[in-house]
């Protein structure tokens, strides 16, 4: 492992680059760049003259990147990690991840594959994150919306709480669908009667 | 008939329209085909996808699909491009600072594509007298038409585009952006986002590409040669949807229905007007609400635009060859001639002649003599900027 190579994270992302330049910083490289403007990307790439960069797929700066393929400009050739087609397994990782990966200047493929895999581990934690916290967010909002049908069901019908979540509850087994969407719908029809 | 899935990759422009349209409109459905369509934001991740296996087919730049085949700059992976999906459909856009500068410079009609390639090279040496940054222009990709459109246009009014003035790749979202904050001082891009540069009162259509190449490939429908051989039927089925949406599309009296098949939010995610704008070739050039309007724009599924033409294919290897991507040989040119396959196409759709009215060296360049594919050292010597 190479702690000495400079290294450069491409990411609209802020969250997700800051855990990718922490994740590095502990394995202990300290030369670690974020980049999130894409404006002038090359040359700050250029100014910055990294060793390896770092860029997640959904990026569409990734053909600026291409750029640098081209021999008239740059001395230094990058090589792109993604498309080295002897390691299957670690193209499917790093396509599943989404993030790619370039080394500039022939810095040989193992000095930097370390780097490629605390990146893809690191990516799919935030995925991971992100999930979690959609779900967590849907989870409240269902809350809420079966809260206040119960609370129409139980002035309409005047039932116990326990008594109209059953009822929604026994409605949605019976119609095959989610609890939630029968409470819209109370919710829904209670609007129009209003 | 067997069912087949495929995974088939694009980016949001109206020149994917067949494959969105094969698929939208049924048309690979009834062929047997269950095709998902993955939407990408980089060329990049198409090619690479589509190299590796991840998509069985894609909608990819011409010059990719040649390059990917050579293996310039990246692995070669020989590709197979049986199904045109579009010819033309850029257009070179400008800021209104350099507009008026060319338009002081022009010494004849400013629709003129020489003209306004000679008026460009006063402006870059009025520029260097000045001793003024040079003028940078962006493009979408480094093998992308739009590169090689821009550079045979000014170079033919004495511009290097490598000396003279900056070439720099761009997504085309970031277009209009980047000519706001004068990163840029105009760019070559296709549908909508010259249009968004003019709407916003920040771009002037300078150009249609379709007035400096009457038929230049624009994107083909590519798939791996060794997919190719390797899944006969399926391809065959899967060109035969192509046709028939391509044919759907290039029927003007469907464009109200194309236009909002490919407006959908998970297809190309515009306004259904700003495509039919750039389906009827009718497009705004200038903040003052001038219009300009060529059935060439874009063509789709008419003028013969779906049989892949090696002629072209040979044109953007040349140019490849001209701007120091590729060395010229005799083999590469035939590689790249064959990632073109008219043949395929003709035993899968029938045969179908050039109409009539199409330039006779089938490229229709609006300078220097006409294209021999037999014989690009000519071309190459007929042109005094280029790379050695």
């Amino acid at each position: 492992m190479d702690l000495t190579l400079k290294i450069v994270i491409v990411d609209e992302s802020p969250v997700r680059s800051a855990i990718i330049e922490e994740g590095l910083r502990e394995a202990g490289y300290s030369h670690v760049v974020r980049v999130a403007e894409t404006a002038n990307l090359l040359a700050r790439i250029y100014a910055i003259d990294p060793d390896v960069i770092v860029i997640d797929l959904e990026n569409p700066s990734r053909d600026v990147l291409e750029q640098m393929f081209q021999v008239s400009r740059v001395v230094k050739r990058p090589i792109a990690m993604f498309v080295d087609q002897s390691d299957a397994a670690s193209i499917q990782a790093s396509v599943d991840a989404g993030v790619s990966a370039y080394i500039v200047g022939g810095l040989a493929k193992e000095r930097v594959r370390s780097i490629l895999d605390l990146c893809i581990s690191r990516f799919n934690a935030f995925s991971r994150l992100q999930a979690e916290l959609e779900q967590a967010k849907t989870a409240l909002s269902d809350r809420k919306i079966i809260d206040r049908a119960k609370g129409i069901l139980m002035k309409a019908k005047n039932l116990s709480e326990e008594e109209a979540y059953s009822l929604m509850r026994s409605t949605a087994m019976r119609e095959k669908k989610k609890i939630v969407e029968i409470a819209q719908s109370v919710i829904t029809a209670a609007e129009m009667l209003k | 008939m067997s069912g087949a899935r495929l995974c088939i990759g694009f980016i949001p422009l109206v020149d994917a329209g067949a494959l969105i349209v094969a698929v939208d409109k049924g048309f690979t459905a009834a062929e047997g085909l269950d095709v998902e369509l993955v939407r990408e934001v980089s060329w990049s991740n198409v090619r690479d996808k589509l190299n590796i296996g991840l998509f069985d087919a894609a909608h990819l730049l011409a010059p990719v699909a040649i390059a990917s085949s050579l293996g310039l700059g990246h692995v070669k992976v020989p590709i197979v491009a049986a199904f045109g999906l579009g010819l033309n459909g850029n257009a070179i856009t400008v800021s209104p600072a350099l507009h008026a500068a060319i338009a002081a410079q022009a010494d004849g009609d400013i629709g003129d594509p020489m003209v306004t390639a000679r008026a460009l090279a006063r402006v870059v040496a009025g520029r260097r007298m000045q001793g003024e940054a040079p003028l940078t222009f962006g493009m979408t990709f480094p093998y992308s038409t739009h590169n090689y459109q821009l550079r045979f246009w000014m170079a033919a009014g004495g511009v290097d585009p490598d000396q003279d003035i900056r070439l720099v790749v761009l997504p085309p979202p970031y277009m209009v952006e980047s000519i706001v904050k004068k990163h840029v001082d105009g760019f070559c891009v296709g549908a909508p986002w010259n249009s968004v540069a003019v709407d916003l009162g920040v771009g002037h259509i300078l150009h249609f590409v379709s007035e400096i190449l009457q038929r230049a490939a624009e994107k083909v429908l590519a798939v791996r040669a060794r997919w190719a051989s390797e899944n006969p039927d399926v391809f065959a089925r899967l060109i035969r949807a192509h046709g028939k949406a391509a044919a759907y599309i290039g029927d003007a009296a469907n464009r109200e229905e194309v236009a909002a098949i490919l407006a959908a939010p998970d297809r190309i995610g515009v306004a259904a007007e700003v495509i039919r704008r750039t389906l009827d070739g009718r497009l705004k050039i200038s903040p003052d609400g001038t219009y300009r309007a060529s059935e060439r724009y874009l063509l789709i599924g008419r003028a013969g635009a779906a049989r892949p033409d090696p002629v072209h294919a040979a044109w953007l290897y040349a140019q490849m060859v001209r701007w120091g991507q590729a060395l010229m040989s005799a083999e590469a040119l035939a590689e790249a001639r064959a990632t073109f396959r008219p043949d395929l196409y003709d035993s899968i759709l029938g045969a179908a002649p050039l109409p009539s009215g199409e330039p006779a060296d089938r490229i229709g360049a609006f300078t220097g003599p006409a294209f021999d594919p037999n014989d690009i050292g000519a071309h190459l010597n007929g042109w005094k900027i280029r790379r050695r």
